[in-house]
Protein backbone atom coordinates (compact mmCIF):
# COMPACT_ATOMS: atom_id res chain seq x y z
CA UNK A 1 0.00 0.00 0.00
CA UNK A 2 1.18 3.45 -0.80
CA UNK A 3 -0.23 6.70 0.53
CA UNK A 4 -1.13 9.21 -2.19
CA UNK A 5 -2.47 12.72 -2.58
CA UNK A 6 -5.20 12.72 -5.18
CA UNK A 7 -7.19 15.54 -6.74
CA UNK A 8 -10.64 14.02 -6.43
CA UNK A 9 -13.75 15.19 -8.28
CA UNK A 10 -16.90 15.61 -6.23
CA UNK A 11 -19.61 13.41 -7.77
CA UNK A 12 -22.23 14.36 -5.20
CA UNK A 13 -22.44 16.31 -1.95
CA UNK A 14 -25.82 16.09 -0.26
CA UNK A 15 -27.18 16.62 3.21
CA UNK A 16 -28.59 13.62 5.03
CA UNK A 17 -29.92 15.70 7.91
CA UNK A 18 -29.46 19.25 9.19
CA UNK A 19 -26.09 18.23 10.67
CA UNK A 20 -24.77 15.39 8.56
CA UNK A 21 -23.77 15.34 4.89
CA UNK A 22 -22.54 12.74 2.45
CA UNK A 23 -19.77 13.31 -0.06
CA UNK A 24 -19.06 10.94 -2.94
CA UNK A 25 -15.71 11.48 -4.63
CA UNK A 26 -14.08 10.02 -7.68
CA UNK A 27 -10.82 9.00 -6.09
CA UNK A 28 -9.52 5.88 -7.86
CA UNK A 29 -6.10 5.65 -6.21
CA UNK A 30 -7.39 6.06 -2.67
CA UNK A 31 -10.58 4.05 -3.18
CA UNK A 32 -8.58 1.28 -4.83
CA UNK A 33 -6.49 0.76 -1.72
CA UNK A 34 -8.71 1.77 1.20
CA UNK A 35 -9.56 -0.80 3.86
CA UNK A 36 -12.35 -0.60 6.44
CA UNK A 37 -11.43 1.64 9.36
CA UNK A 38 -8.79 3.60 7.45
CA UNK A 39 -9.16 7.34 6.99
CA UNK A 40 -8.26 10.17 4.62
CA UNK A 41 -7.10 13.77 5.14
CA UNK A 42 -9.10 16.17 2.98
CA UNK A 43 -8.10 19.67 1.92
CA UNK A 44 -10.50 22.06 0.29
CA UNK A 45 -7.99 24.12 -1.68
CA UNK A 46 -10.63 26.78 -2.33
CA UNK A 47 -11.48 27.06 1.36
CA UNK A 48 -10.20 29.30 4.12
CA UNK A 49 -8.93 26.76 6.63
CA UNK A 50 -5.25 25.86 6.83
CA UNK A 51 -5.15 22.22 7.85
CA UNK A 52 -6.57 19.12 6.24
CA UNK A 53 -9.53 17.42 7.92
CA UNK A 54 -9.54 13.72 8.82
CA UNK A 55 -12.53 11.62 7.73
CA UNK A 56 -13.04 7.89 8.10
CA UNK A 57 -13.64 6.01 4.86
CA UNK A 58 -17.43 5.48 4.94
CA UNK A 59 -17.69 3.34 1.84
CA UNK A 60 -15.94 2.36 -1.36
CA UNK A 61 -17.60 1.38 -4.61
CA UNK A 62 -15.11 0.86 -7.44
CA UNK A 63 -13.31 4.17 -7.84
CA UNK A 64 -15.89 6.02 -5.75
CA UNK A 65 -15.07 7.01 -2.21
CA UNK A 66 -17.86 7.96 0.21
CA UNK A 67 -17.21 10.24 3.18
CA UNK A 68 -19.89 11.20 5.68
CA UNK A 69 -19.27 14.27 7.79
CA UNK A 70 -20.90 16.27 10.55
CA UNK A 71 -21.08 20.04 10.06
CA UNK A 72 -18.96 20.88 13.07
CA UNK A 73 -17.07 24.06 12.23
CA UNK A 74 -15.83 26.42 9.56
CA UNK A 75 -14.05 23.75 7.53
CA UNK A 76 -16.98 21.35 7.24
CA UNK A 77 -19.39 24.23 6.55
CA UNK A 78 -17.23 25.30 3.60
CA UNK A 79 -17.12 21.67 2.51
CA UNK A 80 -20.92 21.45 2.53
CA UNK A 81 -21.13 24.34 0.06
CA UNK A 82 -19.08 22.56 -2.61
CA UNK A 83 -20.98 21.37 -5.66
CA UNK A 84 -20.58 18.30 -7.82
CA UNK A 85 -17.88 18.89 -10.41
CA UNK A 86 -15.53 20.74 -8.06
CA UNK A 87 -12.45 19.09 -6.60
CA UNK A 88 -10.98 18.18 -3.23
CA UNK A 89 -7.44 17.10 -2.40
CA UNK A 90 -7.63 13.68 -0.76
CA UNK A 91 -4.61 12.20 1.04
CA UNK A 92 -4.79 8.54 1.89
CA UNK A 93 -5.54 5.87 2.62
CA UNK A 94 -4.09 6.45 6.07
CA UNK A 95 -3.61 4.37 9.19
CA UNK A 96 -4.52 0.80 10.00
CA UNK A 97 -8.18 -0.21 9.99
CA UNK A 98 -10.19 -3.04 11.51
CA UNK A 99 -8.88 -6.60 11.41
CA UNK A 100 -11.94 -8.23 9.91
CA UNK A 101 -13.01 -11.42 11.71
CA UNK A 102 -13.47 -13.60 8.63
CA UNK A 103 -13.21 -17.37 8.24
CA UNK A 104 -9.76 -18.78 7.64
CA UNK A 105 -8.27 -22.04 6.39
CA UNK A 106 -6.09 -24.09 8.68
CA UNK A 107 -4.52 -27.53 8.66
CA UNK A 108 -6.35 -29.38 11.42
CA UNK A 109 -6.36 -32.97 12.67
CA UNK A 110 -9.69 -34.15 14.10
CA UNK A 111 -11.97 -37.21 14.13
CA UNK A 112 -12.25 -36.99 10.30
CA UNK A 113 -8.50 -37.16 9.96
CA UNK A 114 -6.03 -34.42 9.00
CA UNK A 115 -6.60 -31.79 6.34
CA UNK A 116 -7.40 -28.19 5.49
CA UNK A 117 -10.56 -27.05 7.29
CA UNK A 118 -12.48 -23.81 7.39
CA UNK A 119 -12.18 -22.16 10.79
CA UNK A 120 -15.34 -20.21 11.58
CA UNK A 121 -14.45 -16.73 12.86
CA UNK A 122 -17.85 -16.39 14.52
CA UNK A 123 -20.32 -13.54 14.42
CA UNK A 124 -19.26 -9.89 14.67
CA UNK A 125 -21.18 -7.02 16.18
CA UNK A 126 -20.25 -3.70 14.56
CA UNK A 127 -21.24 -0.63 16.53
CA UNK A 128 -21.22 2.99 15.46
CA UNK A 129 -22.10 6.09 17.43
CA UNK A 130 -22.92 9.47 15.88
CA UNK A 131 -20.78 10.26 12.86
CA UNK A 132 -18.62 7.34 13.99
CA UNK A 133 -21.21 5.22 12.20
CA UNK A 134 -19.60 6.22 8.89
CA UNK A 135 -16.55 3.88 8.94
CA UNK A 136 -18.78 1.05 10.17
CA UNK A 137 -20.62 1.02 6.81
CA UNK A 138 -17.57 -0.05 4.81
CA UNK A 139 -16.64 -2.47 7.60
CA UNK A 140 -20.07 -4.12 7.43
CA UNK A 141 -19.89 -4.23 3.62
CA UNK A 142 -16.52 -6.00 3.65
CA UNK A 143 -17.66 -8.48 6.30
CA UNK A 144 -20.81 -9.23 4.28
CA UNK A 145 -18.73 -9.70 1.10
CA UNK A 146 -16.62 -12.25 3.00
CA UNK A 147 -19.79 -14.14 3.94
CA UNK A 148 -19.80 -12.86 7.52
CA UNK A 149 -22.78 -10.46 7.65
CA UNK A 150 -22.43 -8.74 11.03
CA UNK A 151 -25.02 -7.67 13.55
CA UNK A 152 -25.14 -3.86 13.43
CA UNK A 153 -25.84 -1.53 16.34
CA UNK A 154 -26.29 2.19 15.69
CA UNK A 155 -26.26 4.69 18.53
CA UNK A 156 -28.05 7.86 17.44
CA UNK A 157 -29.60 10.91 19.06
CA UNK A 158 -33.10 10.80 17.61
CA UNK A 159 -35.29 9.69 14.70
CA UNK A 160 -33.87 12.42 12.43
CA UNK A 161 -30.74 10.26 12.14
CA UNK A 162 -32.74 7.37 10.72
CA UNK A 163 -30.91 7.76 7.40
CA UNK A 164 -28.00 5.69 8.73
CA UNK A 165 -30.01 2.45 8.74
CA UNK A 166 -30.41 2.56 4.95
CA UNK A 167 -26.66 2.14 4.42
CA UNK A 168 -26.58 -1.21 6.21
CA UNK A 169 -29.62 -2.97 4.80
CA UNK A 170 -27.64 -5.26 2.45
CA UNK A 171 -24.74 -5.88 4.82
CA UNK A 172 -26.34 -6.73 8.16
CA UNK A 173 -27.59 -9.91 9.78
CA UNK A 174 -29.82 -7.68 11.90
CA UNK A 175 -29.82 -3.95 12.64
CA UNK A 176 -30.42 -2.50 16.10
CA UNK A 177 -30.88 1.22 16.69
CA UNK A 178 -30.86 3.22 19.89
CA UNK A 179 -31.88 6.87 20.26
CA UNK A 180 -31.17 9.11 23.23
CA UNK A 181 -34.82 10.23 23.33
CA UNK A 182 -36.54 7.01 22.33
CA UNK A 183 -37.96 8.57 19.13
CA UNK A 184 -36.77 5.53 17.17
CA UNK A 185 -35.55 2.06 18.08
CA UNK A 186 -34.66 1.47 21.69
CA UNK A 187 -34.44 4.43 24.09
CA UNK A 188 -30.98 4.79 25.59
CA UNK A 189 -27.33 4.54 24.61
CA UNK A 190 -25.79 1.91 22.35
CA UNK A 191 -24.40 -0.01 25.31
CA UNK A 192 -27.93 -0.46 26.73
CA UNK A 193 -28.86 -2.59 23.71
CA UNK A 194 -25.96 -4.99 24.05
CA UNK A 195 -27.51 -7.43 26.60
CA UNK A 196 -30.51 -7.97 24.30
CA UNK A 197 -28.24 -8.47 21.28
CA UNK A 198 -26.06 -10.92 23.19
CA UNK A 199 -29.11 -12.92 24.22
CA UNK A 200 -30.24 -13.22 20.62
CA UNK A 201 -26.88 -13.65 18.88
CA UNK A 202 -23.68 -15.50 19.68
CA UNK A 203 -21.33 -12.52 19.34
CA UNK A 204 -17.61 -13.35 19.15
CA UNK A 205 -16.20 -9.97 18.09
CA UNK A 206 -17.07 -6.33 18.61
CA UNK A 207 -15.85 -3.58 16.26
CA UNK A 208 -16.75 -0.09 17.42
CA UNK A 209 -16.33 3.53 16.33
CA UNK A 210 -17.93 6.43 18.17
CA UNK A 211 -17.51 8.94 20.98
CA UNK A 212 -14.84 7.96 23.53
CA UNK A 213 -17.34 7.65 26.37
CA UNK A 214 -19.44 5.22 24.34
CA UNK A 215 -16.43 3.15 23.28
CA UNK A 216 -15.12 3.05 26.82
CA UNK A 217 -18.31 1.54 28.18
CA UNK A 218 -18.56 -1.02 25.39
CA UNK A 219 -14.85 -1.89 25.50
CA UNK A 220 -14.91 -2.45 29.25
CA UNK A 221 -17.95 -4.68 28.94
CA UNK A 222 -16.29 -6.65 26.11
CA UNK A 223 -13.04 -7.04 28.08
CA UNK A 224 -15.06 -8.16 31.09
CA UNK A 225 -17.06 -10.68 29.04
CA UNK A 226 -13.94 -11.95 27.28
CA UNK A 227 -15.13 -10.83 23.83
CA UNK A 228 -12.56 -9.73 21.26
CA UNK A 229 -13.03 -5.97 20.78
CA UNK A 230 -11.48 -3.39 18.46
CA UNK A 231 -12.01 0.35 18.93
CA UNK A 232 -11.41 3.18 16.45
CA UNK A 233 -9.99 6.33 18.03
CA UNK A 234 -10.03 9.99 17.07
CA UNK A 235 -7.93 12.92 18.25
CA UNK A 236 -6.96 16.29 16.80
CA UNK A 237 -4.19 15.79 14.29
CA UNK A 238 -2.42 18.05 11.83
CA UNK A 239 -0.75 15.62 9.43
CA UNK A 240 -2.33 12.15 9.55
CA UNK A 241 0.99 10.49 8.70
CA UNK A 242 2.78 10.21 12.04
CA UNK A 243 4.76 13.42 11.94
CA UNK A 244 3.04 16.13 13.98
CA UNK A 245 2.56 13.91 17.08
CA UNK A 246 -0.72 15.65 17.89
CA UNK A 247 -2.54 12.34 18.34
CA UNK A 248 -0.25 10.10 20.40
CA UNK A 249 -1.17 8.16 23.55
CA UNK A 250 0.37 5.53 25.78
CA UNK A 251 -0.92 1.99 25.33
CA UNK A 252 -2.53 0.69 28.54
CA UNK A 253 -1.16 -2.83 28.10
CA UNK A 254 2.05 -2.40 26.09
CA UNK A 255 3.07 0.96 27.64
CA UNK A 256 4.21 1.86 24.12
CA UNK A 257 3.57 5.30 22.68
CA UNK A 258 1.15 4.93 19.77
CA UNK A 259 0.18 7.37 17.03
CA UNK A 260 -3.56 7.22 16.40
CA UNK A 261 -2.98 8.24 12.77
CA UNK A 262 -0.25 5.77 11.89
CA UNK A 263 -0.52 2.86 14.33
CA UNK A 264 -4.32 3.16 14.53
CA UNK A 265 -6.91 4.58 14.38
CA UNK A 266 -8.07 1.04 15.25
CA UNK A 267 -6.62 -0.59 18.36
CA UNK A 268 -7.39 -3.62 20.50
CA UNK A 269 -9.72 -2.49 23.30
CA UNK A 270 -7.26 -3.61 26.01
CA UNK A 271 -4.65 -1.22 24.65
CA UNK A 272 -6.93 1.79 25.14
CA UNK A 273 -9.19 1.04 28.10
CA UNK A 274 -8.74 -0.98 31.26
CA UNK B 1 8.87 5.96 -3.07
CA UNK B 2 7.16 9.06 -4.42
CA UNK B 3 7.81 10.36 -7.93
CA UNK B 4 10.69 12.73 -8.49
CA UNK B 5 9.93 16.12 -9.99
CA UNK B 6 12.07 17.53 -12.80
CA UNK B 7 14.29 20.41 -11.65
CA UNK B 8 17.70 21.74 -12.52
CA UNK B 9 19.94 20.68 -9.65
CA UNK B 10 22.85 22.78 -10.99
CA UNK B 11 20.84 25.90 -10.20
CA UNK B 12 19.74 24.67 -6.80
CA UNK B 13 22.65 22.81 -5.19
CA UNK B 14 23.61 24.58 -2.04
CA UNK B 15 26.48 24.65 0.42
CA UNK B 16 25.05 25.76 3.74
CA UNK B 17 27.80 26.26 6.34
CA UNK B 18 29.70 23.37 4.80
CA UNK B 19 26.60 21.19 4.62
CA UNK B 20 26.18 19.98 1.03
CA UNK B 21 22.59 19.83 -0.20
CA UNK B 22 20.95 19.19 -3.61
CA UNK B 23 18.49 22.05 -3.04
CA UNK B 24 18.26 24.88 -0.50
CA UNK B 25 14.90 23.58 0.82
CA UNK B 26 14.83 21.51 4.00
CA UNK B 27 12.08 19.91 6.08
CA UNK B 28 11.85 21.80 9.38
CA UNK B 29 12.22 20.13 12.75
CA UNK B 30 8.98 18.85 14.25
CA UNK B 31 7.12 18.94 10.93
CA UNK B 32 9.14 16.45 8.95
CA UNK B 33 9.42 13.52 11.38
CA UNK B 34 12.66 11.78 10.52
CA UNK B 35 12.05 12.35 6.80
CA UNK B 36 11.25 8.74 5.99
CA UNK B 37 7.56 9.29 6.83
CA UNK B 38 7.36 11.24 3.56
CA UNK B 39 8.79 8.46 1.41
CA UNK B 40 5.41 7.64 -0.20
CA UNK B 41 4.92 11.21 -1.36
CA UNK B 42 8.31 12.43 -2.55
CA UNK B 43 11.71 11.31 -3.76
CA UNK B 44 13.78 11.87 -0.63
CA UNK B 45 16.85 12.47 -2.82
CA UNK B 46 15.26 15.78 -3.82
CA UNK B 47 15.04 16.99 -0.23
CA UNK B 48 17.71 19.57 0.62
CA UNK B 49 18.00 18.19 4.11
CA UNK B 50 15.88 16.39 6.68
CA UNK B 51 15.91 18.19 10.04
CA UNK B 52 14.82 15.68 12.64
CA UNK B 53 12.15 15.98 15.30
CA UNK B 54 13.78 17.47 18.41
CA UNK B 55 15.72 14.92 20.44
CA UNK B 56 16.25 15.24 24.20
CA UNK B 57 18.58 13.43 26.65
CA UNK B 58 15.74 11.23 27.98
CA UNK B 59 12.57 9.94 26.24
CA UNK B 60 9.67 12.37 26.55
CA UNK B 61 5.94 11.53 26.37
CA UNK B 62 5.05 15.15 25.65
CA UNK B 63 2.12 17.15 26.97
CA UNK B 64 -1.28 15.77 27.99
CA UNK B 65 -4.57 17.00 26.52
CA UNK B 66 -5.22 18.76 23.24
CA UNK B 67 -1.98 19.41 21.35
CA UNK B 68 -3.13 21.01 18.10
CA UNK B 69 -5.31 24.03 17.40
CA UNK B 70 -5.99 25.56 14.02
CA UNK B 71 -5.75 29.35 13.77
CA UNK B 72 -6.36 31.81 10.94
CA UNK B 73 -3.68 30.94 8.37
CA UNK B 74 -1.81 28.70 10.76
CA UNK B 75 -1.84 26.51 13.80
CA UNK B 76 -0.67 26.19 17.38
CA UNK B 77 0.97 23.12 18.82
CA UNK B 78 2.03 22.08 22.28
CA UNK B 79 3.40 18.62 21.56
CA UNK B 80 5.94 19.02 24.35
CA UNK B 81 8.96 17.57 22.55
CA UNK B 82 7.66 14.01 22.48
CA UNK B 83 10.61 11.90 21.30
CA UNK B 84 12.32 8.58 21.98
CA UNK B 85 15.38 10.15 23.67
CA UNK B 86 18.96 10.24 22.40
CA UNK B 87 19.88 6.59 23.16
CA UNK B 88 16.93 5.09 21.29
CA UNK B 89 17.36 7.67 18.54
CA UNK B 90 20.94 6.52 17.96
CA UNK B 91 20.23 2.78 18.24
CA UNK B 92 16.86 2.54 16.43
CA UNK B 93 15.93 5.68 14.50
CA UNK B 94 19.21 6.75 12.89
CA UNK B 95 19.93 3.35 11.26
CA UNK B 96 16.40 3.31 9.79
CA UNK B 97 16.81 6.82 8.38
CA UNK B 98 20.17 5.94 6.82
CA UNK B 99 18.68 2.78 5.30
CA UNK B 100 15.71 4.53 3.69
CA UNK B 101 17.32 7.87 2.86
CA UNK B 102 21.06 7.13 2.64
CA UNK B 103 21.74 10.02 0.27
CA UNK B 104 19.72 12.73 2.00
CA UNK B 105 21.49 15.22 4.22
CA UNK B 106 20.39 14.54 7.78
CA UNK B 107 20.45 17.25 10.43
CA UNK B 108 19.54 16.39 14.01
CA UNK B 109 17.67 18.94 16.10
CA UNK B 110 18.08 18.61 19.86
CA UNK B 111 17.54 20.37 23.14
CA UNK B 112 18.54 19.83 26.75
CA UNK B 113 17.90 21.08 30.25
CA UNK B 114 21.30 22.56 31.07
CA UNK B 115 24.42 23.89 29.35
CA UNK B 116 26.36 20.71 30.25
CA UNK B 117 23.58 18.53 28.87
CA UNK B 118 23.70 20.43 25.57
CA UNK B 119 27.41 19.54 25.36
CA UNK B 120 26.72 15.90 26.21
CA UNK B 121 24.05 15.72 23.48
CA UNK B 122 26.38 17.29 20.88
CA UNK B 123 29.07 14.73 21.75
CA UNK B 124 26.65 11.81 21.40
CA UNK B 125 25.46 13.13 18.04
CA UNK B 126 29.01 13.44 16.69
CA UNK B 127 28.59 10.18 14.75
CA UNK B 128 28.46 8.94 11.14
CA UNK B 129 25.11 9.53 9.47
CA UNK B 130 24.58 12.90 11.14
CA UNK B 131 25.62 15.69 8.76
CA UNK B 132 25.01 18.62 11.10
CA UNK B 133 23.25 19.47 14.33
CA UNK B 134 20.60 22.09 15.04
CA UNK B 135 20.47 23.41 18.58
CA UNK B 136 17.01 24.29 19.91
CA UNK B 137 17.56 27.00 22.50
CA UNK B 138 13.86 27.81 22.81
CA UNK B 139 13.41 25.18 25.51
CA UNK B 140 13.34 26.03 29.21
CA UNK B 141 16.56 26.13 31.26
CA UNK B 142 15.83 23.97 34.27
CA UNK B 143 18.51 25.76 36.30
CA UNK B 144 17.21 29.25 35.51
CA UNK B 145 13.64 28.72 36.68
CA UNK B 146 12.55 27.51 33.27
CA UNK B 147 13.50 30.66 31.39
CA UNK B 148 14.34 29.69 27.81
CA UNK B 149 18.07 29.53 26.97
CA UNK B 150 17.35 31.49 23.82
CA UNK B 151 16.02 34.60 25.55
CA UNK B 152 19.33 35.67 27.12
CA UNK B 153 22.30 36.50 24.82
CA UNK B 154 24.88 35.37 27.42
CA UNK B 155 23.18 32.02 28.07
CA UNK B 156 22.57 31.45 24.36
CA UNK B 157 26.28 32.09 23.75
CA UNK B 158 27.27 29.77 26.58
CA UNK B 159 25.19 26.92 25.11
CA UNK B 160 26.70 27.58 21.67
CA UNK B 161 30.30 27.49 22.99
CA UNK B 162 29.63 24.24 24.88
CA UNK B 163 28.09 22.59 21.81
CA UNK B 164 30.87 23.80 19.48
CA UNK B 165 33.50 22.41 21.85
CA UNK B 166 31.75 19.03 21.89
CA UNK B 167 31.35 18.26 18.18
CA UNK B 168 33.09 18.14 14.82
CA UNK B 169 29.80 18.75 12.95
CA UNK B 170 28.53 22.07 11.65
CA UNK B 171 26.42 23.70 14.37
CA UNK B 172 23.19 25.52 13.50
CA UNK B 173 21.61 27.45 16.36
CA UNK B 174 17.83 27.87 16.04
CA UNK B 175 16.63 31.18 17.44
CA UNK B 176 13.39 31.94 19.22
CA UNK B 177 11.31 34.92 18.02
CA UNK B 178 9.91 35.35 21.54
CA UNK B 179 12.54 37.95 22.44
CA UNK B 180 12.82 41.72 22.49
CA UNK B 181 15.81 41.91 20.15
CA UNK B 182 16.63 38.86 18.06
CA UNK B 183 19.66 40.61 16.52
CA UNK B 184 21.37 40.76 19.91
CA UNK B 185 20.92 37.01 20.43
CA UNK B 186 22.05 36.28 16.85
CA UNK B 187 25.27 38.27 17.30
CA UNK B 188 26.03 36.63 20.64
CA UNK B 189 25.56 33.18 19.14
CA UNK B 190 27.72 34.06 16.12
CA UNK B 191 30.50 35.34 18.36
CA UNK B 192 30.29 32.11 20.39
CA UNK B 193 31.20 30.16 17.27
CA UNK B 194 27.94 29.01 15.67
CA UNK B 195 28.39 27.94 12.04
CA UNK B 196 24.89 29.02 11.07
CA UNK B 197 21.61 30.36 12.41
CA UNK B 198 18.07 29.08 11.88
CA UNK B 199 15.20 31.49 12.35
CA UNK B 200 12.50 31.61 13.38
CA UNK B 201 11.15 29.02 15.79
CA UNK B 202 7.42 29.21 16.66
CA UNK B 203 5.81 32.28 18.24
CA UNK B 204 4.10 31.64 21.55
CA UNK B 205 0.32 31.89 21.27
CA UNK B 206 -2.92 30.93 22.96
CA UNK B 207 -6.48 30.03 22.00
CA UNK B 208 -9.44 30.20 24.40
CA UNK B 209 -12.57 28.11 23.95
CA UNK B 210 -15.44 30.59 24.37
CA UNK B 211 -17.91 27.81 25.21
CA UNK B 212 -15.94 26.50 28.17
CA UNK B 213 -13.85 29.62 29.03
CA UNK B 214 -10.85 27.33 29.11
CA UNK B 215 -7.68 27.36 27.01
CA UNK B 216 -8.07 25.04 24.05
CA UNK B 217 -4.58 23.58 24.38
CA UNK B 218 -3.68 21.14 27.11
CA UNK B 219 -0.54 23.13 27.83
CA UNK B 220 -2.49 26.46 27.84
CA UNK B 221 -0.03 28.08 25.40
CA UNK B 222 1.58 26.68 22.28
CA UNK B 223 3.92 27.47 19.42
CA UNK B 224 2.37 29.18 16.44
CA UNK B 225 3.34 28.25 12.91
CA UNK B 226 1.97 28.51 9.40
CA UNK B 227 1.52 31.26 6.79
CA UNK B 228 0.42 33.88 9.35
CA UNK B 229 4.00 33.89 10.67
CA UNK B 230 5.76 34.65 7.43
CA UNK B 231 6.06 38.48 7.46
CA UNK B 232 7.47 38.37 10.99
CA UNK B 233 9.98 35.70 10.04
CA UNK B 234 11.04 37.55 6.87
CA UNK B 235 11.55 40.74 8.89
CA UNK B 236 13.67 38.93 11.46
CA UNK B 237 15.79 37.19 8.81
CA UNK B 238 16.37 40.55 7.13
CA UNK B 239 17.38 42.23 10.40
CA UNK B 240 19.71 39.41 11.44
CA UNK B 241 21.25 38.99 7.96
CA UNK B 242 22.44 42.61 8.08
CA UNK B 243 24.11 42.02 11.44
CA UNK B 244 25.89 38.65 11.05
CA UNK B 245 28.28 37.02 8.58
CA UNK B 246 27.31 33.36 9.13
CA UNK B 247 24.66 31.80 6.86
CA UNK B 248 20.98 31.83 7.82
CA UNK B 249 18.37 29.10 7.43
CA UNK B 250 15.12 30.99 7.03
CA UNK B 251 11.81 29.50 8.05
CA UNK B 252 8.39 30.47 9.33
CA UNK B 253 5.22 30.16 7.26
CA UNK B 254 6.69 29.13 3.91
CA UNK B 255 4.08 27.48 1.65
CA UNK B 256 5.22 28.37 -1.85
CA UNK B 257 8.35 29.03 -3.88
CA UNK B 258 7.55 32.77 -3.81
CA UNK B 259 7.52 32.64 -0.01
CA UNK B 260 10.93 30.93 -0.08
CA UNK B 261 12.30 33.53 -2.49
CA UNK B 262 11.28 36.26 -0.04
CA UNK B 263 13.43 34.63 2.65
CA UNK B 264 16.37 34.30 0.25
CA UNK B 265 16.06 37.94 -0.81
CA UNK B 266 15.92 38.93 2.86
CA UNK B 267 19.27 37.22 3.39
CA UNK B 268 18.71 33.52 4.03
CA UNK B 269 21.07 31.06 2.31
CA UNK B 270 18.61 28.19 2.67
CA UNK B 271 15.01 27.73 3.79
CA UNK B 272 12.93 25.15 5.61
CA UNK B 273 9.28 24.19 5.24
CA UNK B 274 7.36 23.73 8.48
CA UNK B 275 3.61 23.38 9.03
CA UNK B 276 2.98 23.32 5.26
CA UNK B 277 4.35 19.76 5.24
CA UNK B 278 1.24 18.72 7.20
CA UNK B 279 -1.02 20.09 4.48
CA UNK B 280 0.98 19.23 1.37
CA UNK B 281 3.36 16.37 2.07
CA UNK B 282 5.30 17.11 -1.13
CA UNK B 283 5.86 20.78 -0.19
CA UNK B 284 9.64 20.55 0.34
CA UNK B 285 10.15 19.25 -3.19
CA UNK B 286 7.47 21.43 -4.82
CA UNK B 287 8.98 24.58 -3.33
CA UNK B 288 12.45 23.59 -4.62
CA UNK B 289 11.03 22.97 -8.11
CA UNK B 290 9.22 26.31 -7.92
CA UNK B 291 12.42 28.14 -6.97
CA UNK B 292 14.10 26.54 -9.98
CA UNK B 293 11.32 27.81 -12.26
CA UNK B 294 11.59 31.26 -10.69
CA UNK B 295 15.34 31.35 -11.32
CA UNK B 296 14.82 30.32 -14.92
CA UNK B 297 12.15 32.97 -15.46
CA UNK B 298 14.51 35.58 -14.03
CA UNK B 299 17.44 34.39 -16.12
CA UNK B 300 19.49 33.51 -13.06
CA UNK B 301 22.06 30.72 -13.03
CA UNK B 302 22.10 29.87 -9.36
CA UNK B 303 19.90 30.27 -6.30
CA UNK B 304 22.74 31.99 -4.44
CA UNK B 305 22.23 34.99 -6.72
CA UNK B 306 19.10 35.80 -4.69
CA UNK B 307 20.66 35.85 -1.24
CA UNK B 308 20.24 39.19 0.49
CA UNK B 309 19.33 41.00 -2.73
CA UNK B 310 16.32 42.83 -1.32
CA UNK B 311 16.62 46.49 -2.24
CA UNK B 312 15.83 47.97 1.13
Amino acid sequence: MSKVVENAEILSNRSLSSEVSELILKSPEVAGQAEPGQFVMVKNEAGNTFLRRPFGVADVDGDKLTLIYRLAGKGTKELAELKAGSFLSVEGPLGHGFKLPVDSQAHICDEKGCGMRTVDAGLSLVIGGGVGIAPIIYTARKLAEAGKKPVVLLGTRNASEGFWTEYFKDFAEEIFVTTDDGSAGMKGFAIDAIPEIMKKHDIKHILVCGPTIMMEGIAKKAINDGIDCQVSLEKRMACGIGVCLGCTFEGKKSKKRWKICGDGPVFAAEEVFD
Amino acid sequence: MGKSIPMNMDRLKTDFAGIKMPTPVMGASGTFGFGVEYDDFIDLKQVGAIISKGITPLPRAGNPGVRIAETPAGMLNCIGLENPGIEKFLSDVLPKVKEKAPDTTFIVNFSAGSVEEFGMMAKKLDVDGVDAIEVNISCPNVKAEGLAFGTDPEVAAEVTREVKASTSKPVIVKLSPNVTDIVKIAKAVEEAGADALALINTLTGMVIDTRTWKPLLGNITGGMSGPALKPIAVRMVWQVAKAVKIPILGLGGISTAEDAVEFLLAGATAVAIGAENFVHPDAVVQVAAGIDKYLESRGLNHVSELIGKVEA
